[in-house]
């Protein structure tokens, strides 16, 4: 149906969002390339000339860099794990029938509303805080001695505050797979006498195969990136710093920022793999 | 369709369902419940849940400090704007890749998508130069383009997936007819794609909302918005969870409202084409 | 979609209406401590003086305060008329003239009122950069009530053992009562605000004279071994995470017998209407290894005036306003005596009616007892007492914070944490092309 006029209609139409974007990626991506090869101190006059790839090994050498690229793995890992299993667990259990159910998906959905910064700040304060928090208090009543989440499992507490800002996200798209499914295709398995589990893995699993590498591609996106949550809790201290967090810890306190764009290269770099690999799952699936 | 089951049953899947749904919804009722505390009260052992003398007293101390309607209206401003913008920019490539696909469709979505990977904090320094030689700096309309920006992949990813579900024989009806391209999409797809259109501005709204780096390095006084609010209240001397409790509760509050009654768009809108 | 047009509509109306303001605006950006939360409070005492100048503020936490400041002077941003910045940040942005001068200030602010120790922190080759708005230095803060029951009198010069001693014989962990309190979150202003104040009195120091780092040293190794041996032994839990403000609330709640921190923390535990424990405060100067040196630092959080500011003479006006000694009595007259800006002029500590308080002396006999430009037993090439005034040192600062913390936190040993602070520090000076 496409004419050779649509066509060009069509790219017309495209062509302010991929100017925009094409702008938006290139133009601080060029000054950051232009940046990691400077020694650039904005304390001490800004551009003090080029420095070839000192930047850059100075960045991969440095002892926080493994340990951070580890963290971010983790972080990333975690809660995507955390999400999914609980979110098709959660999903499940949603589209039994039960009395409320509008109500139940509207406190379901709640946290995704919230902003980074006011979860992180009420996660730490008024639950983890070792002295005043609720886990302490709660800790206490049963006689145990008050755990101190952030300093003793400061990932797995990180992890734990995102993964609950984005349970509502995978739970929704797992539920909206879920309720597509037929049912009359497993009440016959039913009727056949197959396990539950049985039915779960033949059945339940492969159809939300493609819900559950939607929530993987969005996730991924968004969790790379996390810094208000980290910023707030530890501050990259007890092997919490990510990739993100380290640039930041170079370009922004330290104010080095011909080494904090090395980074930052690299990051775009690390990003890009992940993209195309999760790209190649995904486009697949998705038959774009 | 509906699948019969025994009351029994239903009665012991709503027990389960409603503690899971409280459990998730706790932190944030406990913020609530705080915020009306006095700040004793806040950190009282055992915990007090209801049985606590109600005062309005922390909101007013925060609105003492920090005027919230102007973080709040800059807050509406910034993501409103970028989204309608984004929206706008997003609607006609959007169509263009659903109804006439090329090779290169494809390829130019996900090379969108991986622009959204791009940790912001490496460009932060480049970004904040173009700001002050564009005198951005502190403006709502750079922060409006910024989150625009930001968010222009997922719009047009998500506007994408609803066009692909509409019947391209449709469109060509309308163009048999002789409408012309502006009136197909304006007259003929577009009221077709109210809902998926009115999901997806509520999930950007929602995340330039809480978009909470630029929002924050890019302004100072004049366009700060609720996330900079927030920022002022994270660790005040002394006592302070019931104040941060209320600046939590106003900092949410209107997200967590427009979220709630617009919930059934919404979680149309975050498919993401991965349901059929 | 409707509601969004006419929200964006209503913007620019808005915005018309609004029009060219005649007033001129003033940016200021500042923490949000206390006594800054009251300044913004007050300010219509200035702008009734000065109708022509309007004020915005921009409060926030002290890291992201930092953060956006520190952005904003080096890329010259110039979003901000006033910055609220302490005296680390003075002498750099001062010798890069980032700053205004604020050498002609009227004469009624009587410059040389100013306390001497606090002035020259402020002052770059003769021109004063900020003007401090409250000083401090550290001491000790404990409960009488609970040195009493130990059968302890604190002496007031204590040395470090007497305060392990003390801390020791008040700690209650049944009852929640920790012998001692102390900074152990990671950050170049919080514990490492601490660590390097009480390194100086075990004879540690961050630099020698060619600028070598000096974690490799006894005296260091002595430092953080008795610190995380006094805190994991009579700390409370989690202290890893607790900083000025973490601590201050355990000490108002009762939980801490001492407290060794800021100076200003004085007047927000002896207030009755934040503090439980507001009559119990007793005040000692902080310890010693009877080496020549105390543990206790000095800091002023000051207003300056960027270079960048198009506003600079309103600017002036109210870092004079804010800092004068008319601001003093008008916080006197409307908060009292005890919730005046400490530390930064010498007619407050000769008022008899400041004299009354029950910390004044012992803030002013702290701020003595700091020496910036001798911080260390053996010789330094830095001043600094709590910081070393060099732009690359909140950088690396903040990463050996982060070794400390999570030594106090049981993850690594301390003497991992000092080779690890070691080596890192060497990197960054190397890189800085020391």
């Amino acid at each position: 149906m496409a004419t050779q006029h649509s066509r060009a209609a069509a790219r017309l139409m495209m062509a302010p969002a991929v100017v925009l974007l094409l702008g938006w990626m290139l133009v601080p991506l060029i000054m950051t390339l232009t940046f990691s090869f400077k020694k650039y101190l904005p304390l001490k006059g800004g551009d003090l000339g080029w420095v070839g790839f000192e930047n850059y090994i100075r960045f991969f050498t440095a002892s926080a860099f493994w340990p951070s690229v580890l963290s971010t793995l983790i972080l990333v890992g975690g809660v995507l794990a955390i999400t999914v299993v609980l979110g098709v667990l959660l999903a499940l259990l949603l589209d039994q029938p039960f009395w409320g159910q509008g109500i139940v998906r509207i406190l379901v959905i709640a946290p995704f509303f919230v902003m980074p910064t006011v979860s992180a700040l009420v996660w730490k304060n008024m639950f983890m805080d070792p002295v005043n928090g609720l886990f302490a208090h709660l800790f206490k009543a049963f006689g145990a001695q008050p755990y101190d989440w952030l300093s003793q499992s400061p990932l797995l507490s990180i992890i734990v505050i995102v993964a609950w800002q984005w349970l509502p996200f995978a739970t929704l798209i797992l539920l909206t797979a879920i309720q597509s499914l037929d049912s009359e295709q497993l009440e016959a398995a039913e009727m056949d006498g197959a396990p539950v589990l049985a039915r779960f893995g033949y059945i339940v699993l492969p159809h939300l195969a493609r819900a559950i590498t939607v929530v993987i591609l969005i996730q991924t996106i968004f969790l790379l990136s996390i810094f208000a949550e980290i910023f707030v809790t530890t501050q990259g201290s007890f092997g919490t710093k990510t990739l993100t967090y380290l640039i930041y810890q170079r370009v922004l306190e330290s104010q080095n920022v011909g080494l904090g764009s090395a980074g930052g290269i690299f990051a775009v770099i690390l990003a890009n793999i992940v993209a195309i690999f999760l790209m190649r799952i995904v486009g697949k699936n998705l038959d774009a | 369709m509906a699948r019969r089951v025994s009351t029994r049953r239903k009665a012991i899947t709503t027990l389960a369902a409603w503690s899971v749904g409280f459990l998730i919804f706790f932190p944030i009722l406990w913020t609530v419940l705080t915020s009306f505390k006095t700040e004793a009260q806040a950190i009282a052992d055992p915990p007090l849940f209801l049985g606590f003398d109600w005062t309005l007293e922390n909101y007013a101390v925060v609105q003492e400090r920090s005027d919230y309607l102007r973080f709040l209206w800059n807050s509406v401003i910034i993501a409103g704007g970028s989204t309608l913008l984004g929206t706008m920019v997003a609607i006609p490539a959007a169509w263009a890749m659903a109804f006439v696909p090329g090779k290169k469709t494809k390829d130019i979505l996900l090379w969108m998508l991986s622009t959204k990977m791009l940790p912001a904090v490496g460009v932060l320094y480049p970004i904040y130069l173009i700001f002050i030689q564009l005198g951005l700096l502190d403006s709502r309309i750079g922060l409006v383009v910024v989150l625009m920006l930001c968010n222009l992949p997922i719009i047009v990813w998500m506007l994408y997936t609803y066009f692909k579900e509409i019947p391209g024989e449709i469109l060509e009806a309308a163009r048999m007819d002789g409408a012309t391209l502006r009136e197909e999409i304006l007259y003929v797809l577009t009221p077709m794609a109210v809902p998926g259109i009115a999901s997806t501005i509520l999930l950007n709204i929602i995340l330039a909302w809480n978009e909470a780096f630029w929002t924050l390095n890019l302004t100072a006084a004049k366009a700060a918005p609720l996330t900079a609010f927030i920022a002022s209240y994270s660790s005040p001397e002394g006592l302070f969870y019931a104040k941060l409790s209320a600046a939590s509760t106003l900092a949410i509050a209107p997200i967590l409202i427009l979220g709630w009654f617009s919930q059934k768009q919404l979680v149309r809108g975050l498919t993401f084409g991965a349901v059929k | 979609m409707t509601f969004l047009a006419r929200a964006l509509m209503g913007a620019t109306a808005l915005t018309l209406v609004a029009g060219p303001a005649l007033a001129e605006k003033l940016t200021i950006a500042t923490v949000n401590n206390g006594d800054m939360i009251r300044m913004q409070k007050l300010t219509d005492d200035f702008t009734a003086k000065n109708p022509d100048i309007e004020l915005e503020w921009v409060t926030l936490e002290e890291n992201v305060l930092r953060q956006r400041v520190t952005q904003d002077i080096a890329a010259k941003g110039g979003q901000f008329d006033v910055m609220t910045i302490g005296t680390y940040e003075v002498p750099i942005w001062g010798a890069q003239d980032w700053l205004v001068s604020l050498n002609d200030l009227p004469a009624d602010y009587d410059v040389d009122d100013l306390l001497p120790a606090i002035r020259s922190g402020l002052t770059v080759d003769g021109n004063l950069y900020a003007a401090p708005f409250y000083g401090e230095s550290s001491m000790v803060m404990y409960r009488k009530d609970l040195m009493e029951k130990a059968g302890l009198t604190m002496p007031e010069a204590p040395t470090w053992d007497f305060i392990k001693e003390a801390a020791a014989a008040m700690t209650d962990k049944d009852n929640e009562v920790y012998g001692i309190c102390l900074r152990g979150k990671a950050g170049w202003g919080e514990n490492m605000a601490f660590l390097t104040a009480m390194g100086n009195s075990f004879g540690a120091r961050w630099f020698d004279e060619e600028w070598k780092p000096q974690f490799d040293s006894q005296a260091w190794s002595d430092t953080l071994t008795f610190y995380l041996d006094l805190m994991n032994s009579y700390g409370p839990p989690g202290a890893s995470s607790n900083g000025f403000n973490e601590n201050l609330s355990l000490f108002q709640t009762g939980k801490c017998g001492m407290w060794i921190d800021a100076t200003v923390a004085a007047s927000f535990v002896t207030n009755p209407t934040d503090s439980q424990v507001a009559d119990k405060v007793g005040f000692a100067l902080a310890p010693d290894k009877g080496l020549g040196k105390r543990g206790n630092w000095l800091w002023a959080w000051s207003l300056a005036i960027p270079a960048g500011s198009d506003s600079v003479d309103a600017a002036k006006k109210f870092v004079a306003w804010a800092t004068s000694k008319d601001y003093t009595a008008l916080v006197a007259s409307k908060e009292g005596w005890a919730n005046v800006p400490p530390g930064t002029r010498t007619s407050l500590y000769e008022n008899a009616e400041y004299a009354k308080v029950p910390f004044a002396k012992m803030t002013i006999d702290s701020i003595n007892a700091a020496d910036p430009k001798s911080p260390t037993v053996d010789p330094v090439p830095y001043t600094g007492v709590q910081f070393v005034a060099i732009p690359e040192f909140a950088g690396i600062a903040t990463q050996v914070g982060q070794e400390f913390s999570a030594a106090l936190a049981g993850q690594q040993s301390a003497a991992d944490a000092l080779a690890k602070a070691q080596s890192l520090t060497a990197d960054e000076m190397e890189a800085a092309g020391y």
